[in-house]
């Protein structure tokens, strides 16, 4: 360079400190945190003794007879929950997602779709669970309707992504033969967001399978009555034959789910 | 049967004028950017009729304002007696099916299979439940396996979209549209991503398929040598006005010049 004056050293990487700043915040924050909460290594260890009781107290695992009707009705109960509330919920998912898709819905109906699908994504199952239970009084009816808004509130926002991820020329195409909106749909639509939507059904009764477990615990009917009273009567054996079951369902879900996927590639 | 044996898979009704009147065509995506310039051609009832002229200069707009992929922003559009410009709804829809409409990269539902895509040329006669089901009319069937076997992909009757080559699936989009019975082939580019071969015997289905049945055929090519080679009558396009229209022998370097414009490609 031919330019007069004095060189300035050129910095590669120029200090940020705004995110200097901030790191150091939040930092100092979590210490804080920790102190007020009594997130301390101290408490620890005397939760471990206790802890340490809690496990000894598991074992063995109550495989009484009253018990495992007891646990074999709460299971049965949950997984007809969580199969109705997948069936259900993935059913209204697809209209839903579509109606709530920009690249074909017209905007008035796609954005009163989002919302209907962003209110019944505000609230974790167990709060709509409460919610049911109190509408429609205890038992599995409460368990599946919170379930199934769940799923609603999960899939059609997936199948919405999916619709709108989707190739327009094969929709246009469709469109171009003078076909029906439905029709359309059927033949231009299904058929590119099918695989997923079947993923994302796979991946929802994995997951109600899961939460059916906790719905019970506020009165949505299934094992988690069975499970809380457990707890709350201190049969911590009993209590670990529920956990035990509920991981081998869960398993089992997650086999049938990875199942459902190849069937339907 | 006797019927049977005398089914003609591309037959046309007779008694129709297909002929396609447009009249002071203009469209503009955005306001005041017009992409067509009040653009007036009639096209005759019969006859490949090739749309030349360079990229963006809205070629693939006056077809897509046909057959209504595209709204017109001011025009007409006379067809078979109505205003193609004008119609909405199911008459739009009524419409669109007598247009059977080829695409530059197929446009296929690539997860259904050969027979499946054909048979969506059916879809504006067909209601949506038997679409849904697959139970589609076995006179339609028959046809569709009808026209498989006149493109030559007898033997991929049931396999997947995705599983063929880009002429294989050119084939598939022409059955499509000829299922759908037209009145009018628009085909928009539809040689633009195959080989030069493949490109030749494209265009030679499409302008025989039409010539069979009858029907007008309106491509948009950007090929000079096969728009030459296949069509009736030439318009060259150029900023989104016609400013070449005639027979192919008519077509001179210096109209080349004009329509895409510089100096020296020619040579």
């Amino acid at each position: 360079m031919s330019q007069a004056g004095p060189v300035q050293p050129r910095v590669a990487f120029p200090p940020n400190w705004t995110s200097r700043i901030v790191t150091v915040a939040i930092c100092a924050y979590v210490v804080y945190a920790a102190q007020i909460v009594d997130f301390t290594w101290a408490r620890f260890l005397t939760g471990l003794d206790q802890g340490r009781r809690f496990v000894a107290r598991m074992f063995p695992p109550d495989f009484s007879a009253d018990k495992l009707d007891l646990l074999y009705g709460g299971l049965v109960e949950s997984m007809q929950i969580a199969i109705l509330a997948t069936v259900f919920g993935t059913l209204i998912s697809l209209p839903l997602g579509i109606a709530a898709a920009r690249n074909l819905a017209p905007a008035p109906i796609a954005w009163a779709a989002r919302g209907a699908i962003a209110l019944f994504r505000t609230l974790h199952p167990i709060v709509i669970a409460i919610l049911f239970v109190k509408a429609v009084g205890f038992g599995a009816l409460a368990g599946t309707l919170a379930l199934t808004v769940a799923s609603v509130g999960f899939v059609s926002k997936l199948v919405a992504e999916a619709v709108e991820e989707m190739s327009m020329a094969q929709v246009e195409a469709v469109r171009a033969t003078g076909a029906s909106f439905a029709s359309v749909i059927v033949m231009g639509v299904f058929p590119q967001v099918m695989p997923r939507f079947i993923g994302f059904t796979a991946y929802e009764l994995d997951s109600n399978l899961r939460n059916s477990a906790l719905v019970g615990i506020v009165g949505g009917g299934g094992i988690g009555a069975p499970l809380f009273t457990a707890f709350q009567r201190f049969d911590y054996d009993f209590v670990l034959t529920i956990v035990l079951a509920i991981i081998a369902i869960v398993m089992v879900g997650e086999v049938v789910s990875g199942w459902m996927r190849r069937l339907f590639q | 049967m006797d019927a049977a044996a005398t089914f003609q898979p591309n037959a046309a009704e007779a008694g129709i004028d297909r002929s396609l009147i447009v009249r002071n065509l203009t469209k503009a995506y955005r306001a005041g950017q017009p992409v067509l310039r009040d653009v007036s051609i009639a096209f005759a009832p019969r006859g490949v009729t090739a749309v030349i002229g360079p990229s963006g200069t809205g070629k693939s707009t006056l077809i897509r304002c046909i057959n209504r992929l595209v709204d017109p922003t001011a025009g007409e559009l006379l067809f078979r007696g109505d205003d193609l410009a004008k119609l909405r709804g199911r008459a739009l829809r009524e419409a669109r099916r007598r247009i059977g409409m080829v695409f530059q990269e197929y446009n296929l539902v690539e997860r259904l299979t050969v027979i499946e895509n054909v048979l969506c040329g059916r879809l504006g006669y067909v209601p949506v439940w038997r679409a849904w089901a697959r139970r589609f009319d076995s006179k339609d069937v028959d046809r569709a396996f009808q026209l498989i076997d006149a493109v030559g992909l007898t033997a991929f009757a049931t396999q997947r979209a995705d599983q063929l080559s880009g002429g294989q699936r050119q084939r598939v989009g022409i059955a499509r549209a000829l299922m759908q019975e037209p009145d009018l082939i628009l085909a928009d580019e539809p040689t633009s991503s195959l080989d030069p071969k493949t490109s030749v015997e494209i265009m030679e289905l499409i302008a025989s398929r039409a010539g069979e049945r009858d029907i007008p055929a309106i491509v948009n090519i950007h090929n000079v040598a096969l728009a030459r080679r296949f069509a009736d009558r030439i318009i060259g396009m150029s900023k989104g006005s016609i400013v070449f229209d005639g027979k192919p022998q008519e077509l001179e370097d210096s109209h080349l010049l004009q329509i895409y414009g510089g100096e020296g490609w020619l040579e």
